[in-house]
């Protein structure tokens, strides 16, 4: 028996310009994301990176092209509406995700709105918080979170609302190296397809399986590893050492 | 930005349910600016004066919370004696000190001062969530309670999003003076602002529609069991209704 595998998000043919822009930031992009992928997405700024994780979530509309989530084409709000909670995006800036006043409050928006008793949602918030290892940022005003607290606590906003898929925007940007391996071993306990955004290339190899580049709004899945040479440098490097 | 710092005691009053607070300040407030009588005025700054007490704030900061209004307590005295009509009260040179415009003030006073009081005592005692909370709870409309979380929880952003532009401008020589270049410099600051502010509206919307946000708020509802919530709002009540009893019969 053959297994067909339907993969959780497929974009087809997807076009995109900016109202009054006549570039296409997405022209004819594919992606097919399978439930067990873990894909690491490394391009230039203004490739269209945010862009393609807006149109999977339906905050913004293709000029043209299918989108299919879970193997059901959705093009109206009300069907993104109901997709929209099994993939959990993380923006960029923290800031713009965490709006509630405080920590648990923020974790249990998402819960609340999938129909959650406020006990329910409360217990499913703190739950989260403390797998994350963050349980006692419970009560914390959320402005005053350092900026590697404020990604933690938008990543178990969005673990809150158990999604399939975590589409991840620069989960990296502005964090120092220790708060980098706290996520690094957070986002590798998690079973989820993942799809990350990232300049910081040793991020991305230990937390995913490809890296794909996006060029002139398309996605190449050139992503044959190829031994190269190259030049570096760095403190004591004139004495003989090892890279791992 | 907004430090909250009375927020942070554990008195008795801190330990009442928030919404029993609100009430209790709204009701106490209300009938505090509809008196008229001078003993009756005295006995609500007295209670104001226990309320602080009971909260155990520190002085200094209370004081601190009461000098703007001290400052428009103080313009009003500058102006009102000499301009109100009535018996005069007495002369200073060319200007006359009214009776009616004497006793005007001194209401004036005690009421926005005794008010003021109350609020610190009891609502500057929680933090803004809590207060948010409190109105979801008291059925004030969402939209109001949410945009009021809304701009305490981005007041800080915006606040940080200023300083750097402003830190953007003095690093490249800029040295704010009284010319058309520093005033043009400033609406540039606030538009940017203004368009910063907007776009970020736009993401934020979008990251609440990322988790299922259909236009309805719910919030987790947390009231503070405490034993003496209804002592503390019965003895509000009948202090009240005594006061405003008092200011009945003085007429």
């Amino acid at each position: 028996m053959k297994i067909i595998k339907t993969p959780v998000i497929r974009l087809e043919k997807i076009s995109f310009a900016y109202p009054g822009s006549t570039v296409k930031i997405l022209d004819g992009l594919d992606l097919d994301l399978y439930a067990r992928d873990r894909i690491g997405m490394m391009a230039p700024n203004g490739s269209g990176k945010t862009t393609l994780f807006h149109t999977i979530m339906g905050l913004c509309r293709p000029d043209s092209g299918r989108v299919e989530i879970f193997g059901r084409p959705v093009s109206t709000e009300a069907e993104f509406q109901k997709v929209r909670s099994k993939i959990g995006l993380m923006f960029q800036d923290a800031d713009d995700q965490l709006f509630c006043p405080t920590v648990l409050d923020d974790v249990a928006f998402g819960p609340l709105n999938l129909g959650l008793t406020p006990e329910q949602a409360r217990q499913r918030a703190r739950d989260i918080l403390a797998t994350l290892g963050i349980a006692d940022l419970e009560p914390a005003i959320t402005h005053r979170l350092s900026g590697g607290q404020k990604r933690l606590v938008a990543l178990a906003s969005v673990l809150a609302m158990e999604p399939r898929v975590l589409l991840l925007d620069e989960p990296t940007a502005g964090l120092d190296d220790k708060a980098k391996e706290r996520l690094i071993e957070i986002l590798n306990t998690l079973d989820v397809a993942l799809l990350v955004i990232a300049h910081d290339f040793n991020f991305l190899i230990s937390i995913t399986d490809r890296i794909f580049s996006m060029e002139n709004g398309r996605i190449l899945l050139d992503d044959e590893v190829s031994i190269h040479r190259h030049e570096h440098m760095h403190k004591l490097g004139n004495r003989p050492h090892k890279h791992v | 930005m907004i430090d909250e710092q009375l927020a942070l005691g554990d008195s008795f009053i801190h330990r009442i349910d928030p919404c029993v607070r609100v009430v209790a300040a709204l009701v106490v407030s209300f009938s505090l600016a509809l008196s008229n009588d001078f003993y009756v005025l005295g006995s609500y700054f007295i209670l104001a004066l226990i309320l602080v007490g009971l909260a155990s704030l520190p002085p200094g900061m209370v004081v601190k919370r009461l000098k703007p209004m001290l400052i428009f307590v103080l313009m009003i005295w500058v102006i009102l004696p000499f301009t109100f009509k009535g018996d005069a009260y007495a002369h200073l040179g060319p200007l006359t000190v009214t009776r009616p415009g004497l006793e005007l003030c001194l209401r004036i006073s005690i009421k926005s001062v005794s008010i003021l009081l109350v609020f610190i005592a009891l609502l500057a005692t929680m933090t803004v969530a809590a207060l948010g909370q409190v109105l979801h709870r008291l059925k004030v409309p969402d939209k109001l309670v949410f945009l009021l979380l809304m701009t305490y929880r981005y007041i800080a952003v915006i606040h940080g999003e200023y300083t750097r532009l402003v830190r953007a401008a003095r690093f490249r020589g800029f040295v704010p003076g009284t010319n058309l270049h520093s005033y043009k410099t400033y609406a540039y600051i606030a538009g940017m602002l203004f368009v910063r502010a907007s776009l970020r509206a736009q993401r934020v919307h979008k990251a609440m529609l990322c988790r299922g946000f259909n236009g309805r708020f719910y919030t987790l509802e947390s009231p503070v069991e405490n034993r003496f919530n209804p002592y503390f709002m019965a003895v509000i009540a009948v202090l009240t209704l005594v006061l405003i009893f008092m200011e009945i019969i003085g007429k």
